[in-house]
């Protein structure tokens, strides 16, 4: 066994092992900690498979933003986590029965194929690293997709803001527009009070 | 990609999906473990994209594992957005009481 090959099955034991611990957790944080782990441990196979420019980017994005988005919904949110486990065992023989049958289904698939010959128009550039090699390919042939990737990205941002913005009625806020335009003719008033009258 | 062979890759792969399908029947009252995995779903799959892609010498594989990558993104953080939104109108996130468009 060459040293590769045991680094990738210690990933892969450890990646498995805490995508496990992912749905099976009892605590919600505990989860999202088990499923940064199973991300780290995905991006070193992909350095492993000499693909460095996915492994960063899987660190950045997952662990970086989603997995911490996640961590923050979970603390934020006031949720009964002992309610939210009733009934996991009831789901139990159908979640084992479907999974049982699709594991299945993929090791037929997978004891059942062959590659074709390489279609002869594969996308490689020959003394590029990884990085540049992608970049060559996604800012010039791939541009269109690309751009649309960024404008997938857009409209996320602004339906995340728009579901969550919660514009509050019986709150007194500062309205500068409102401020600016005020004129002395018409806040203050000038009165001659007589002595001993008052108001 | 020389030491280790795809099947290695595919079997990982496969299990991960498993597990990840596995996860949305077991938990089936908590959203976000469901959201979690369908991230363990996509990332299963984007093994597969990227193994087939060092094995074929193909660098197609890793660019649209990197769209994969900005829609789990998009997918995440909509998510998030409606399960904070119904926590804040209902006070829960379970599944089974989402049942109001039911008829």
């Amino acid at each position: 066994m060459t040293a590769e090959l045991f680094v990738w099955w210690m990933l892969a034991l450890v990646a498995i092992a805490s995508a496990v611990m992912v749905i099976a957790a009892k605590n919600p944080v505990h989860s999202v900690l088990f499923l940064i782990l199973c991300f780290f441990n995905a991006a070193g196979m992909f350095v492993l498979i000499g693909a460095e420019f996915l492994a960063m980017i899987l660190v950045v994005v997952y662990v970086g933003a989603v997995a911490v988005l996640f961590l923050f919904v979970v603390m934020m949110l006031d949720i009964n986590f002992v309610r939210l486990r009733e009934g996991f065992l009831n789901y139990l023989p159908v979640g084992a029965l479907v999974g049982i049958v699709l594991l299945a289904e993929l090791v037929l698939v997978g004891t059942s194929w062959a590659l074709r010959e390489p279609s002869p128009v594969l996308a490689t550039v020959e003394g590029l690293d990884n990085t540049r090699a992608l970049g060559s390919f996604l800012y010039t042939e791939h541009f269109v997709v690309f751009q649309i990737a960024g404008l997938i990205l857009l409209v996320a941002i602004i339906g995340a803001i728009a579901l969550t913005l919660r514009q509050r009625v019986a709150v007194k806020r500062q309205d500068i527009a409102r401020q600016v335009h005020r004129r002395p003719a018409e806040t203050v008033t000038l009165v001659r009070v007589e002595t001993g009258k008052g108001v | 990609m020389s030491a280790i062979p795809l099947s290695h890759y595919l079997t990982f792969a496969a299990t991960l999906f498993t597990i990840g399908v596995f996860g949305i029947f077991l938990n089936r009252k908590n959203v976000i473990v469901i959201l979690m995995s369908i991230e363990l779903i996509l990332l299963a799959v984007n093994i597969n994209f990227v193994a087939f892609s060092a094995a074929l010498g193909d660098l197609l594989g890793q660019i649209f594992a990197m769209f994969i990558l900005t829609v789990a993104a998009a997918e995440a953080a909509i998510g998030l957005a409606i399960v904070v939104v119904y926590f804040r109108n209902r006070g829960s996130i379970e599944v089974e009481d989402i049942n109001l468009m039911r008829g």
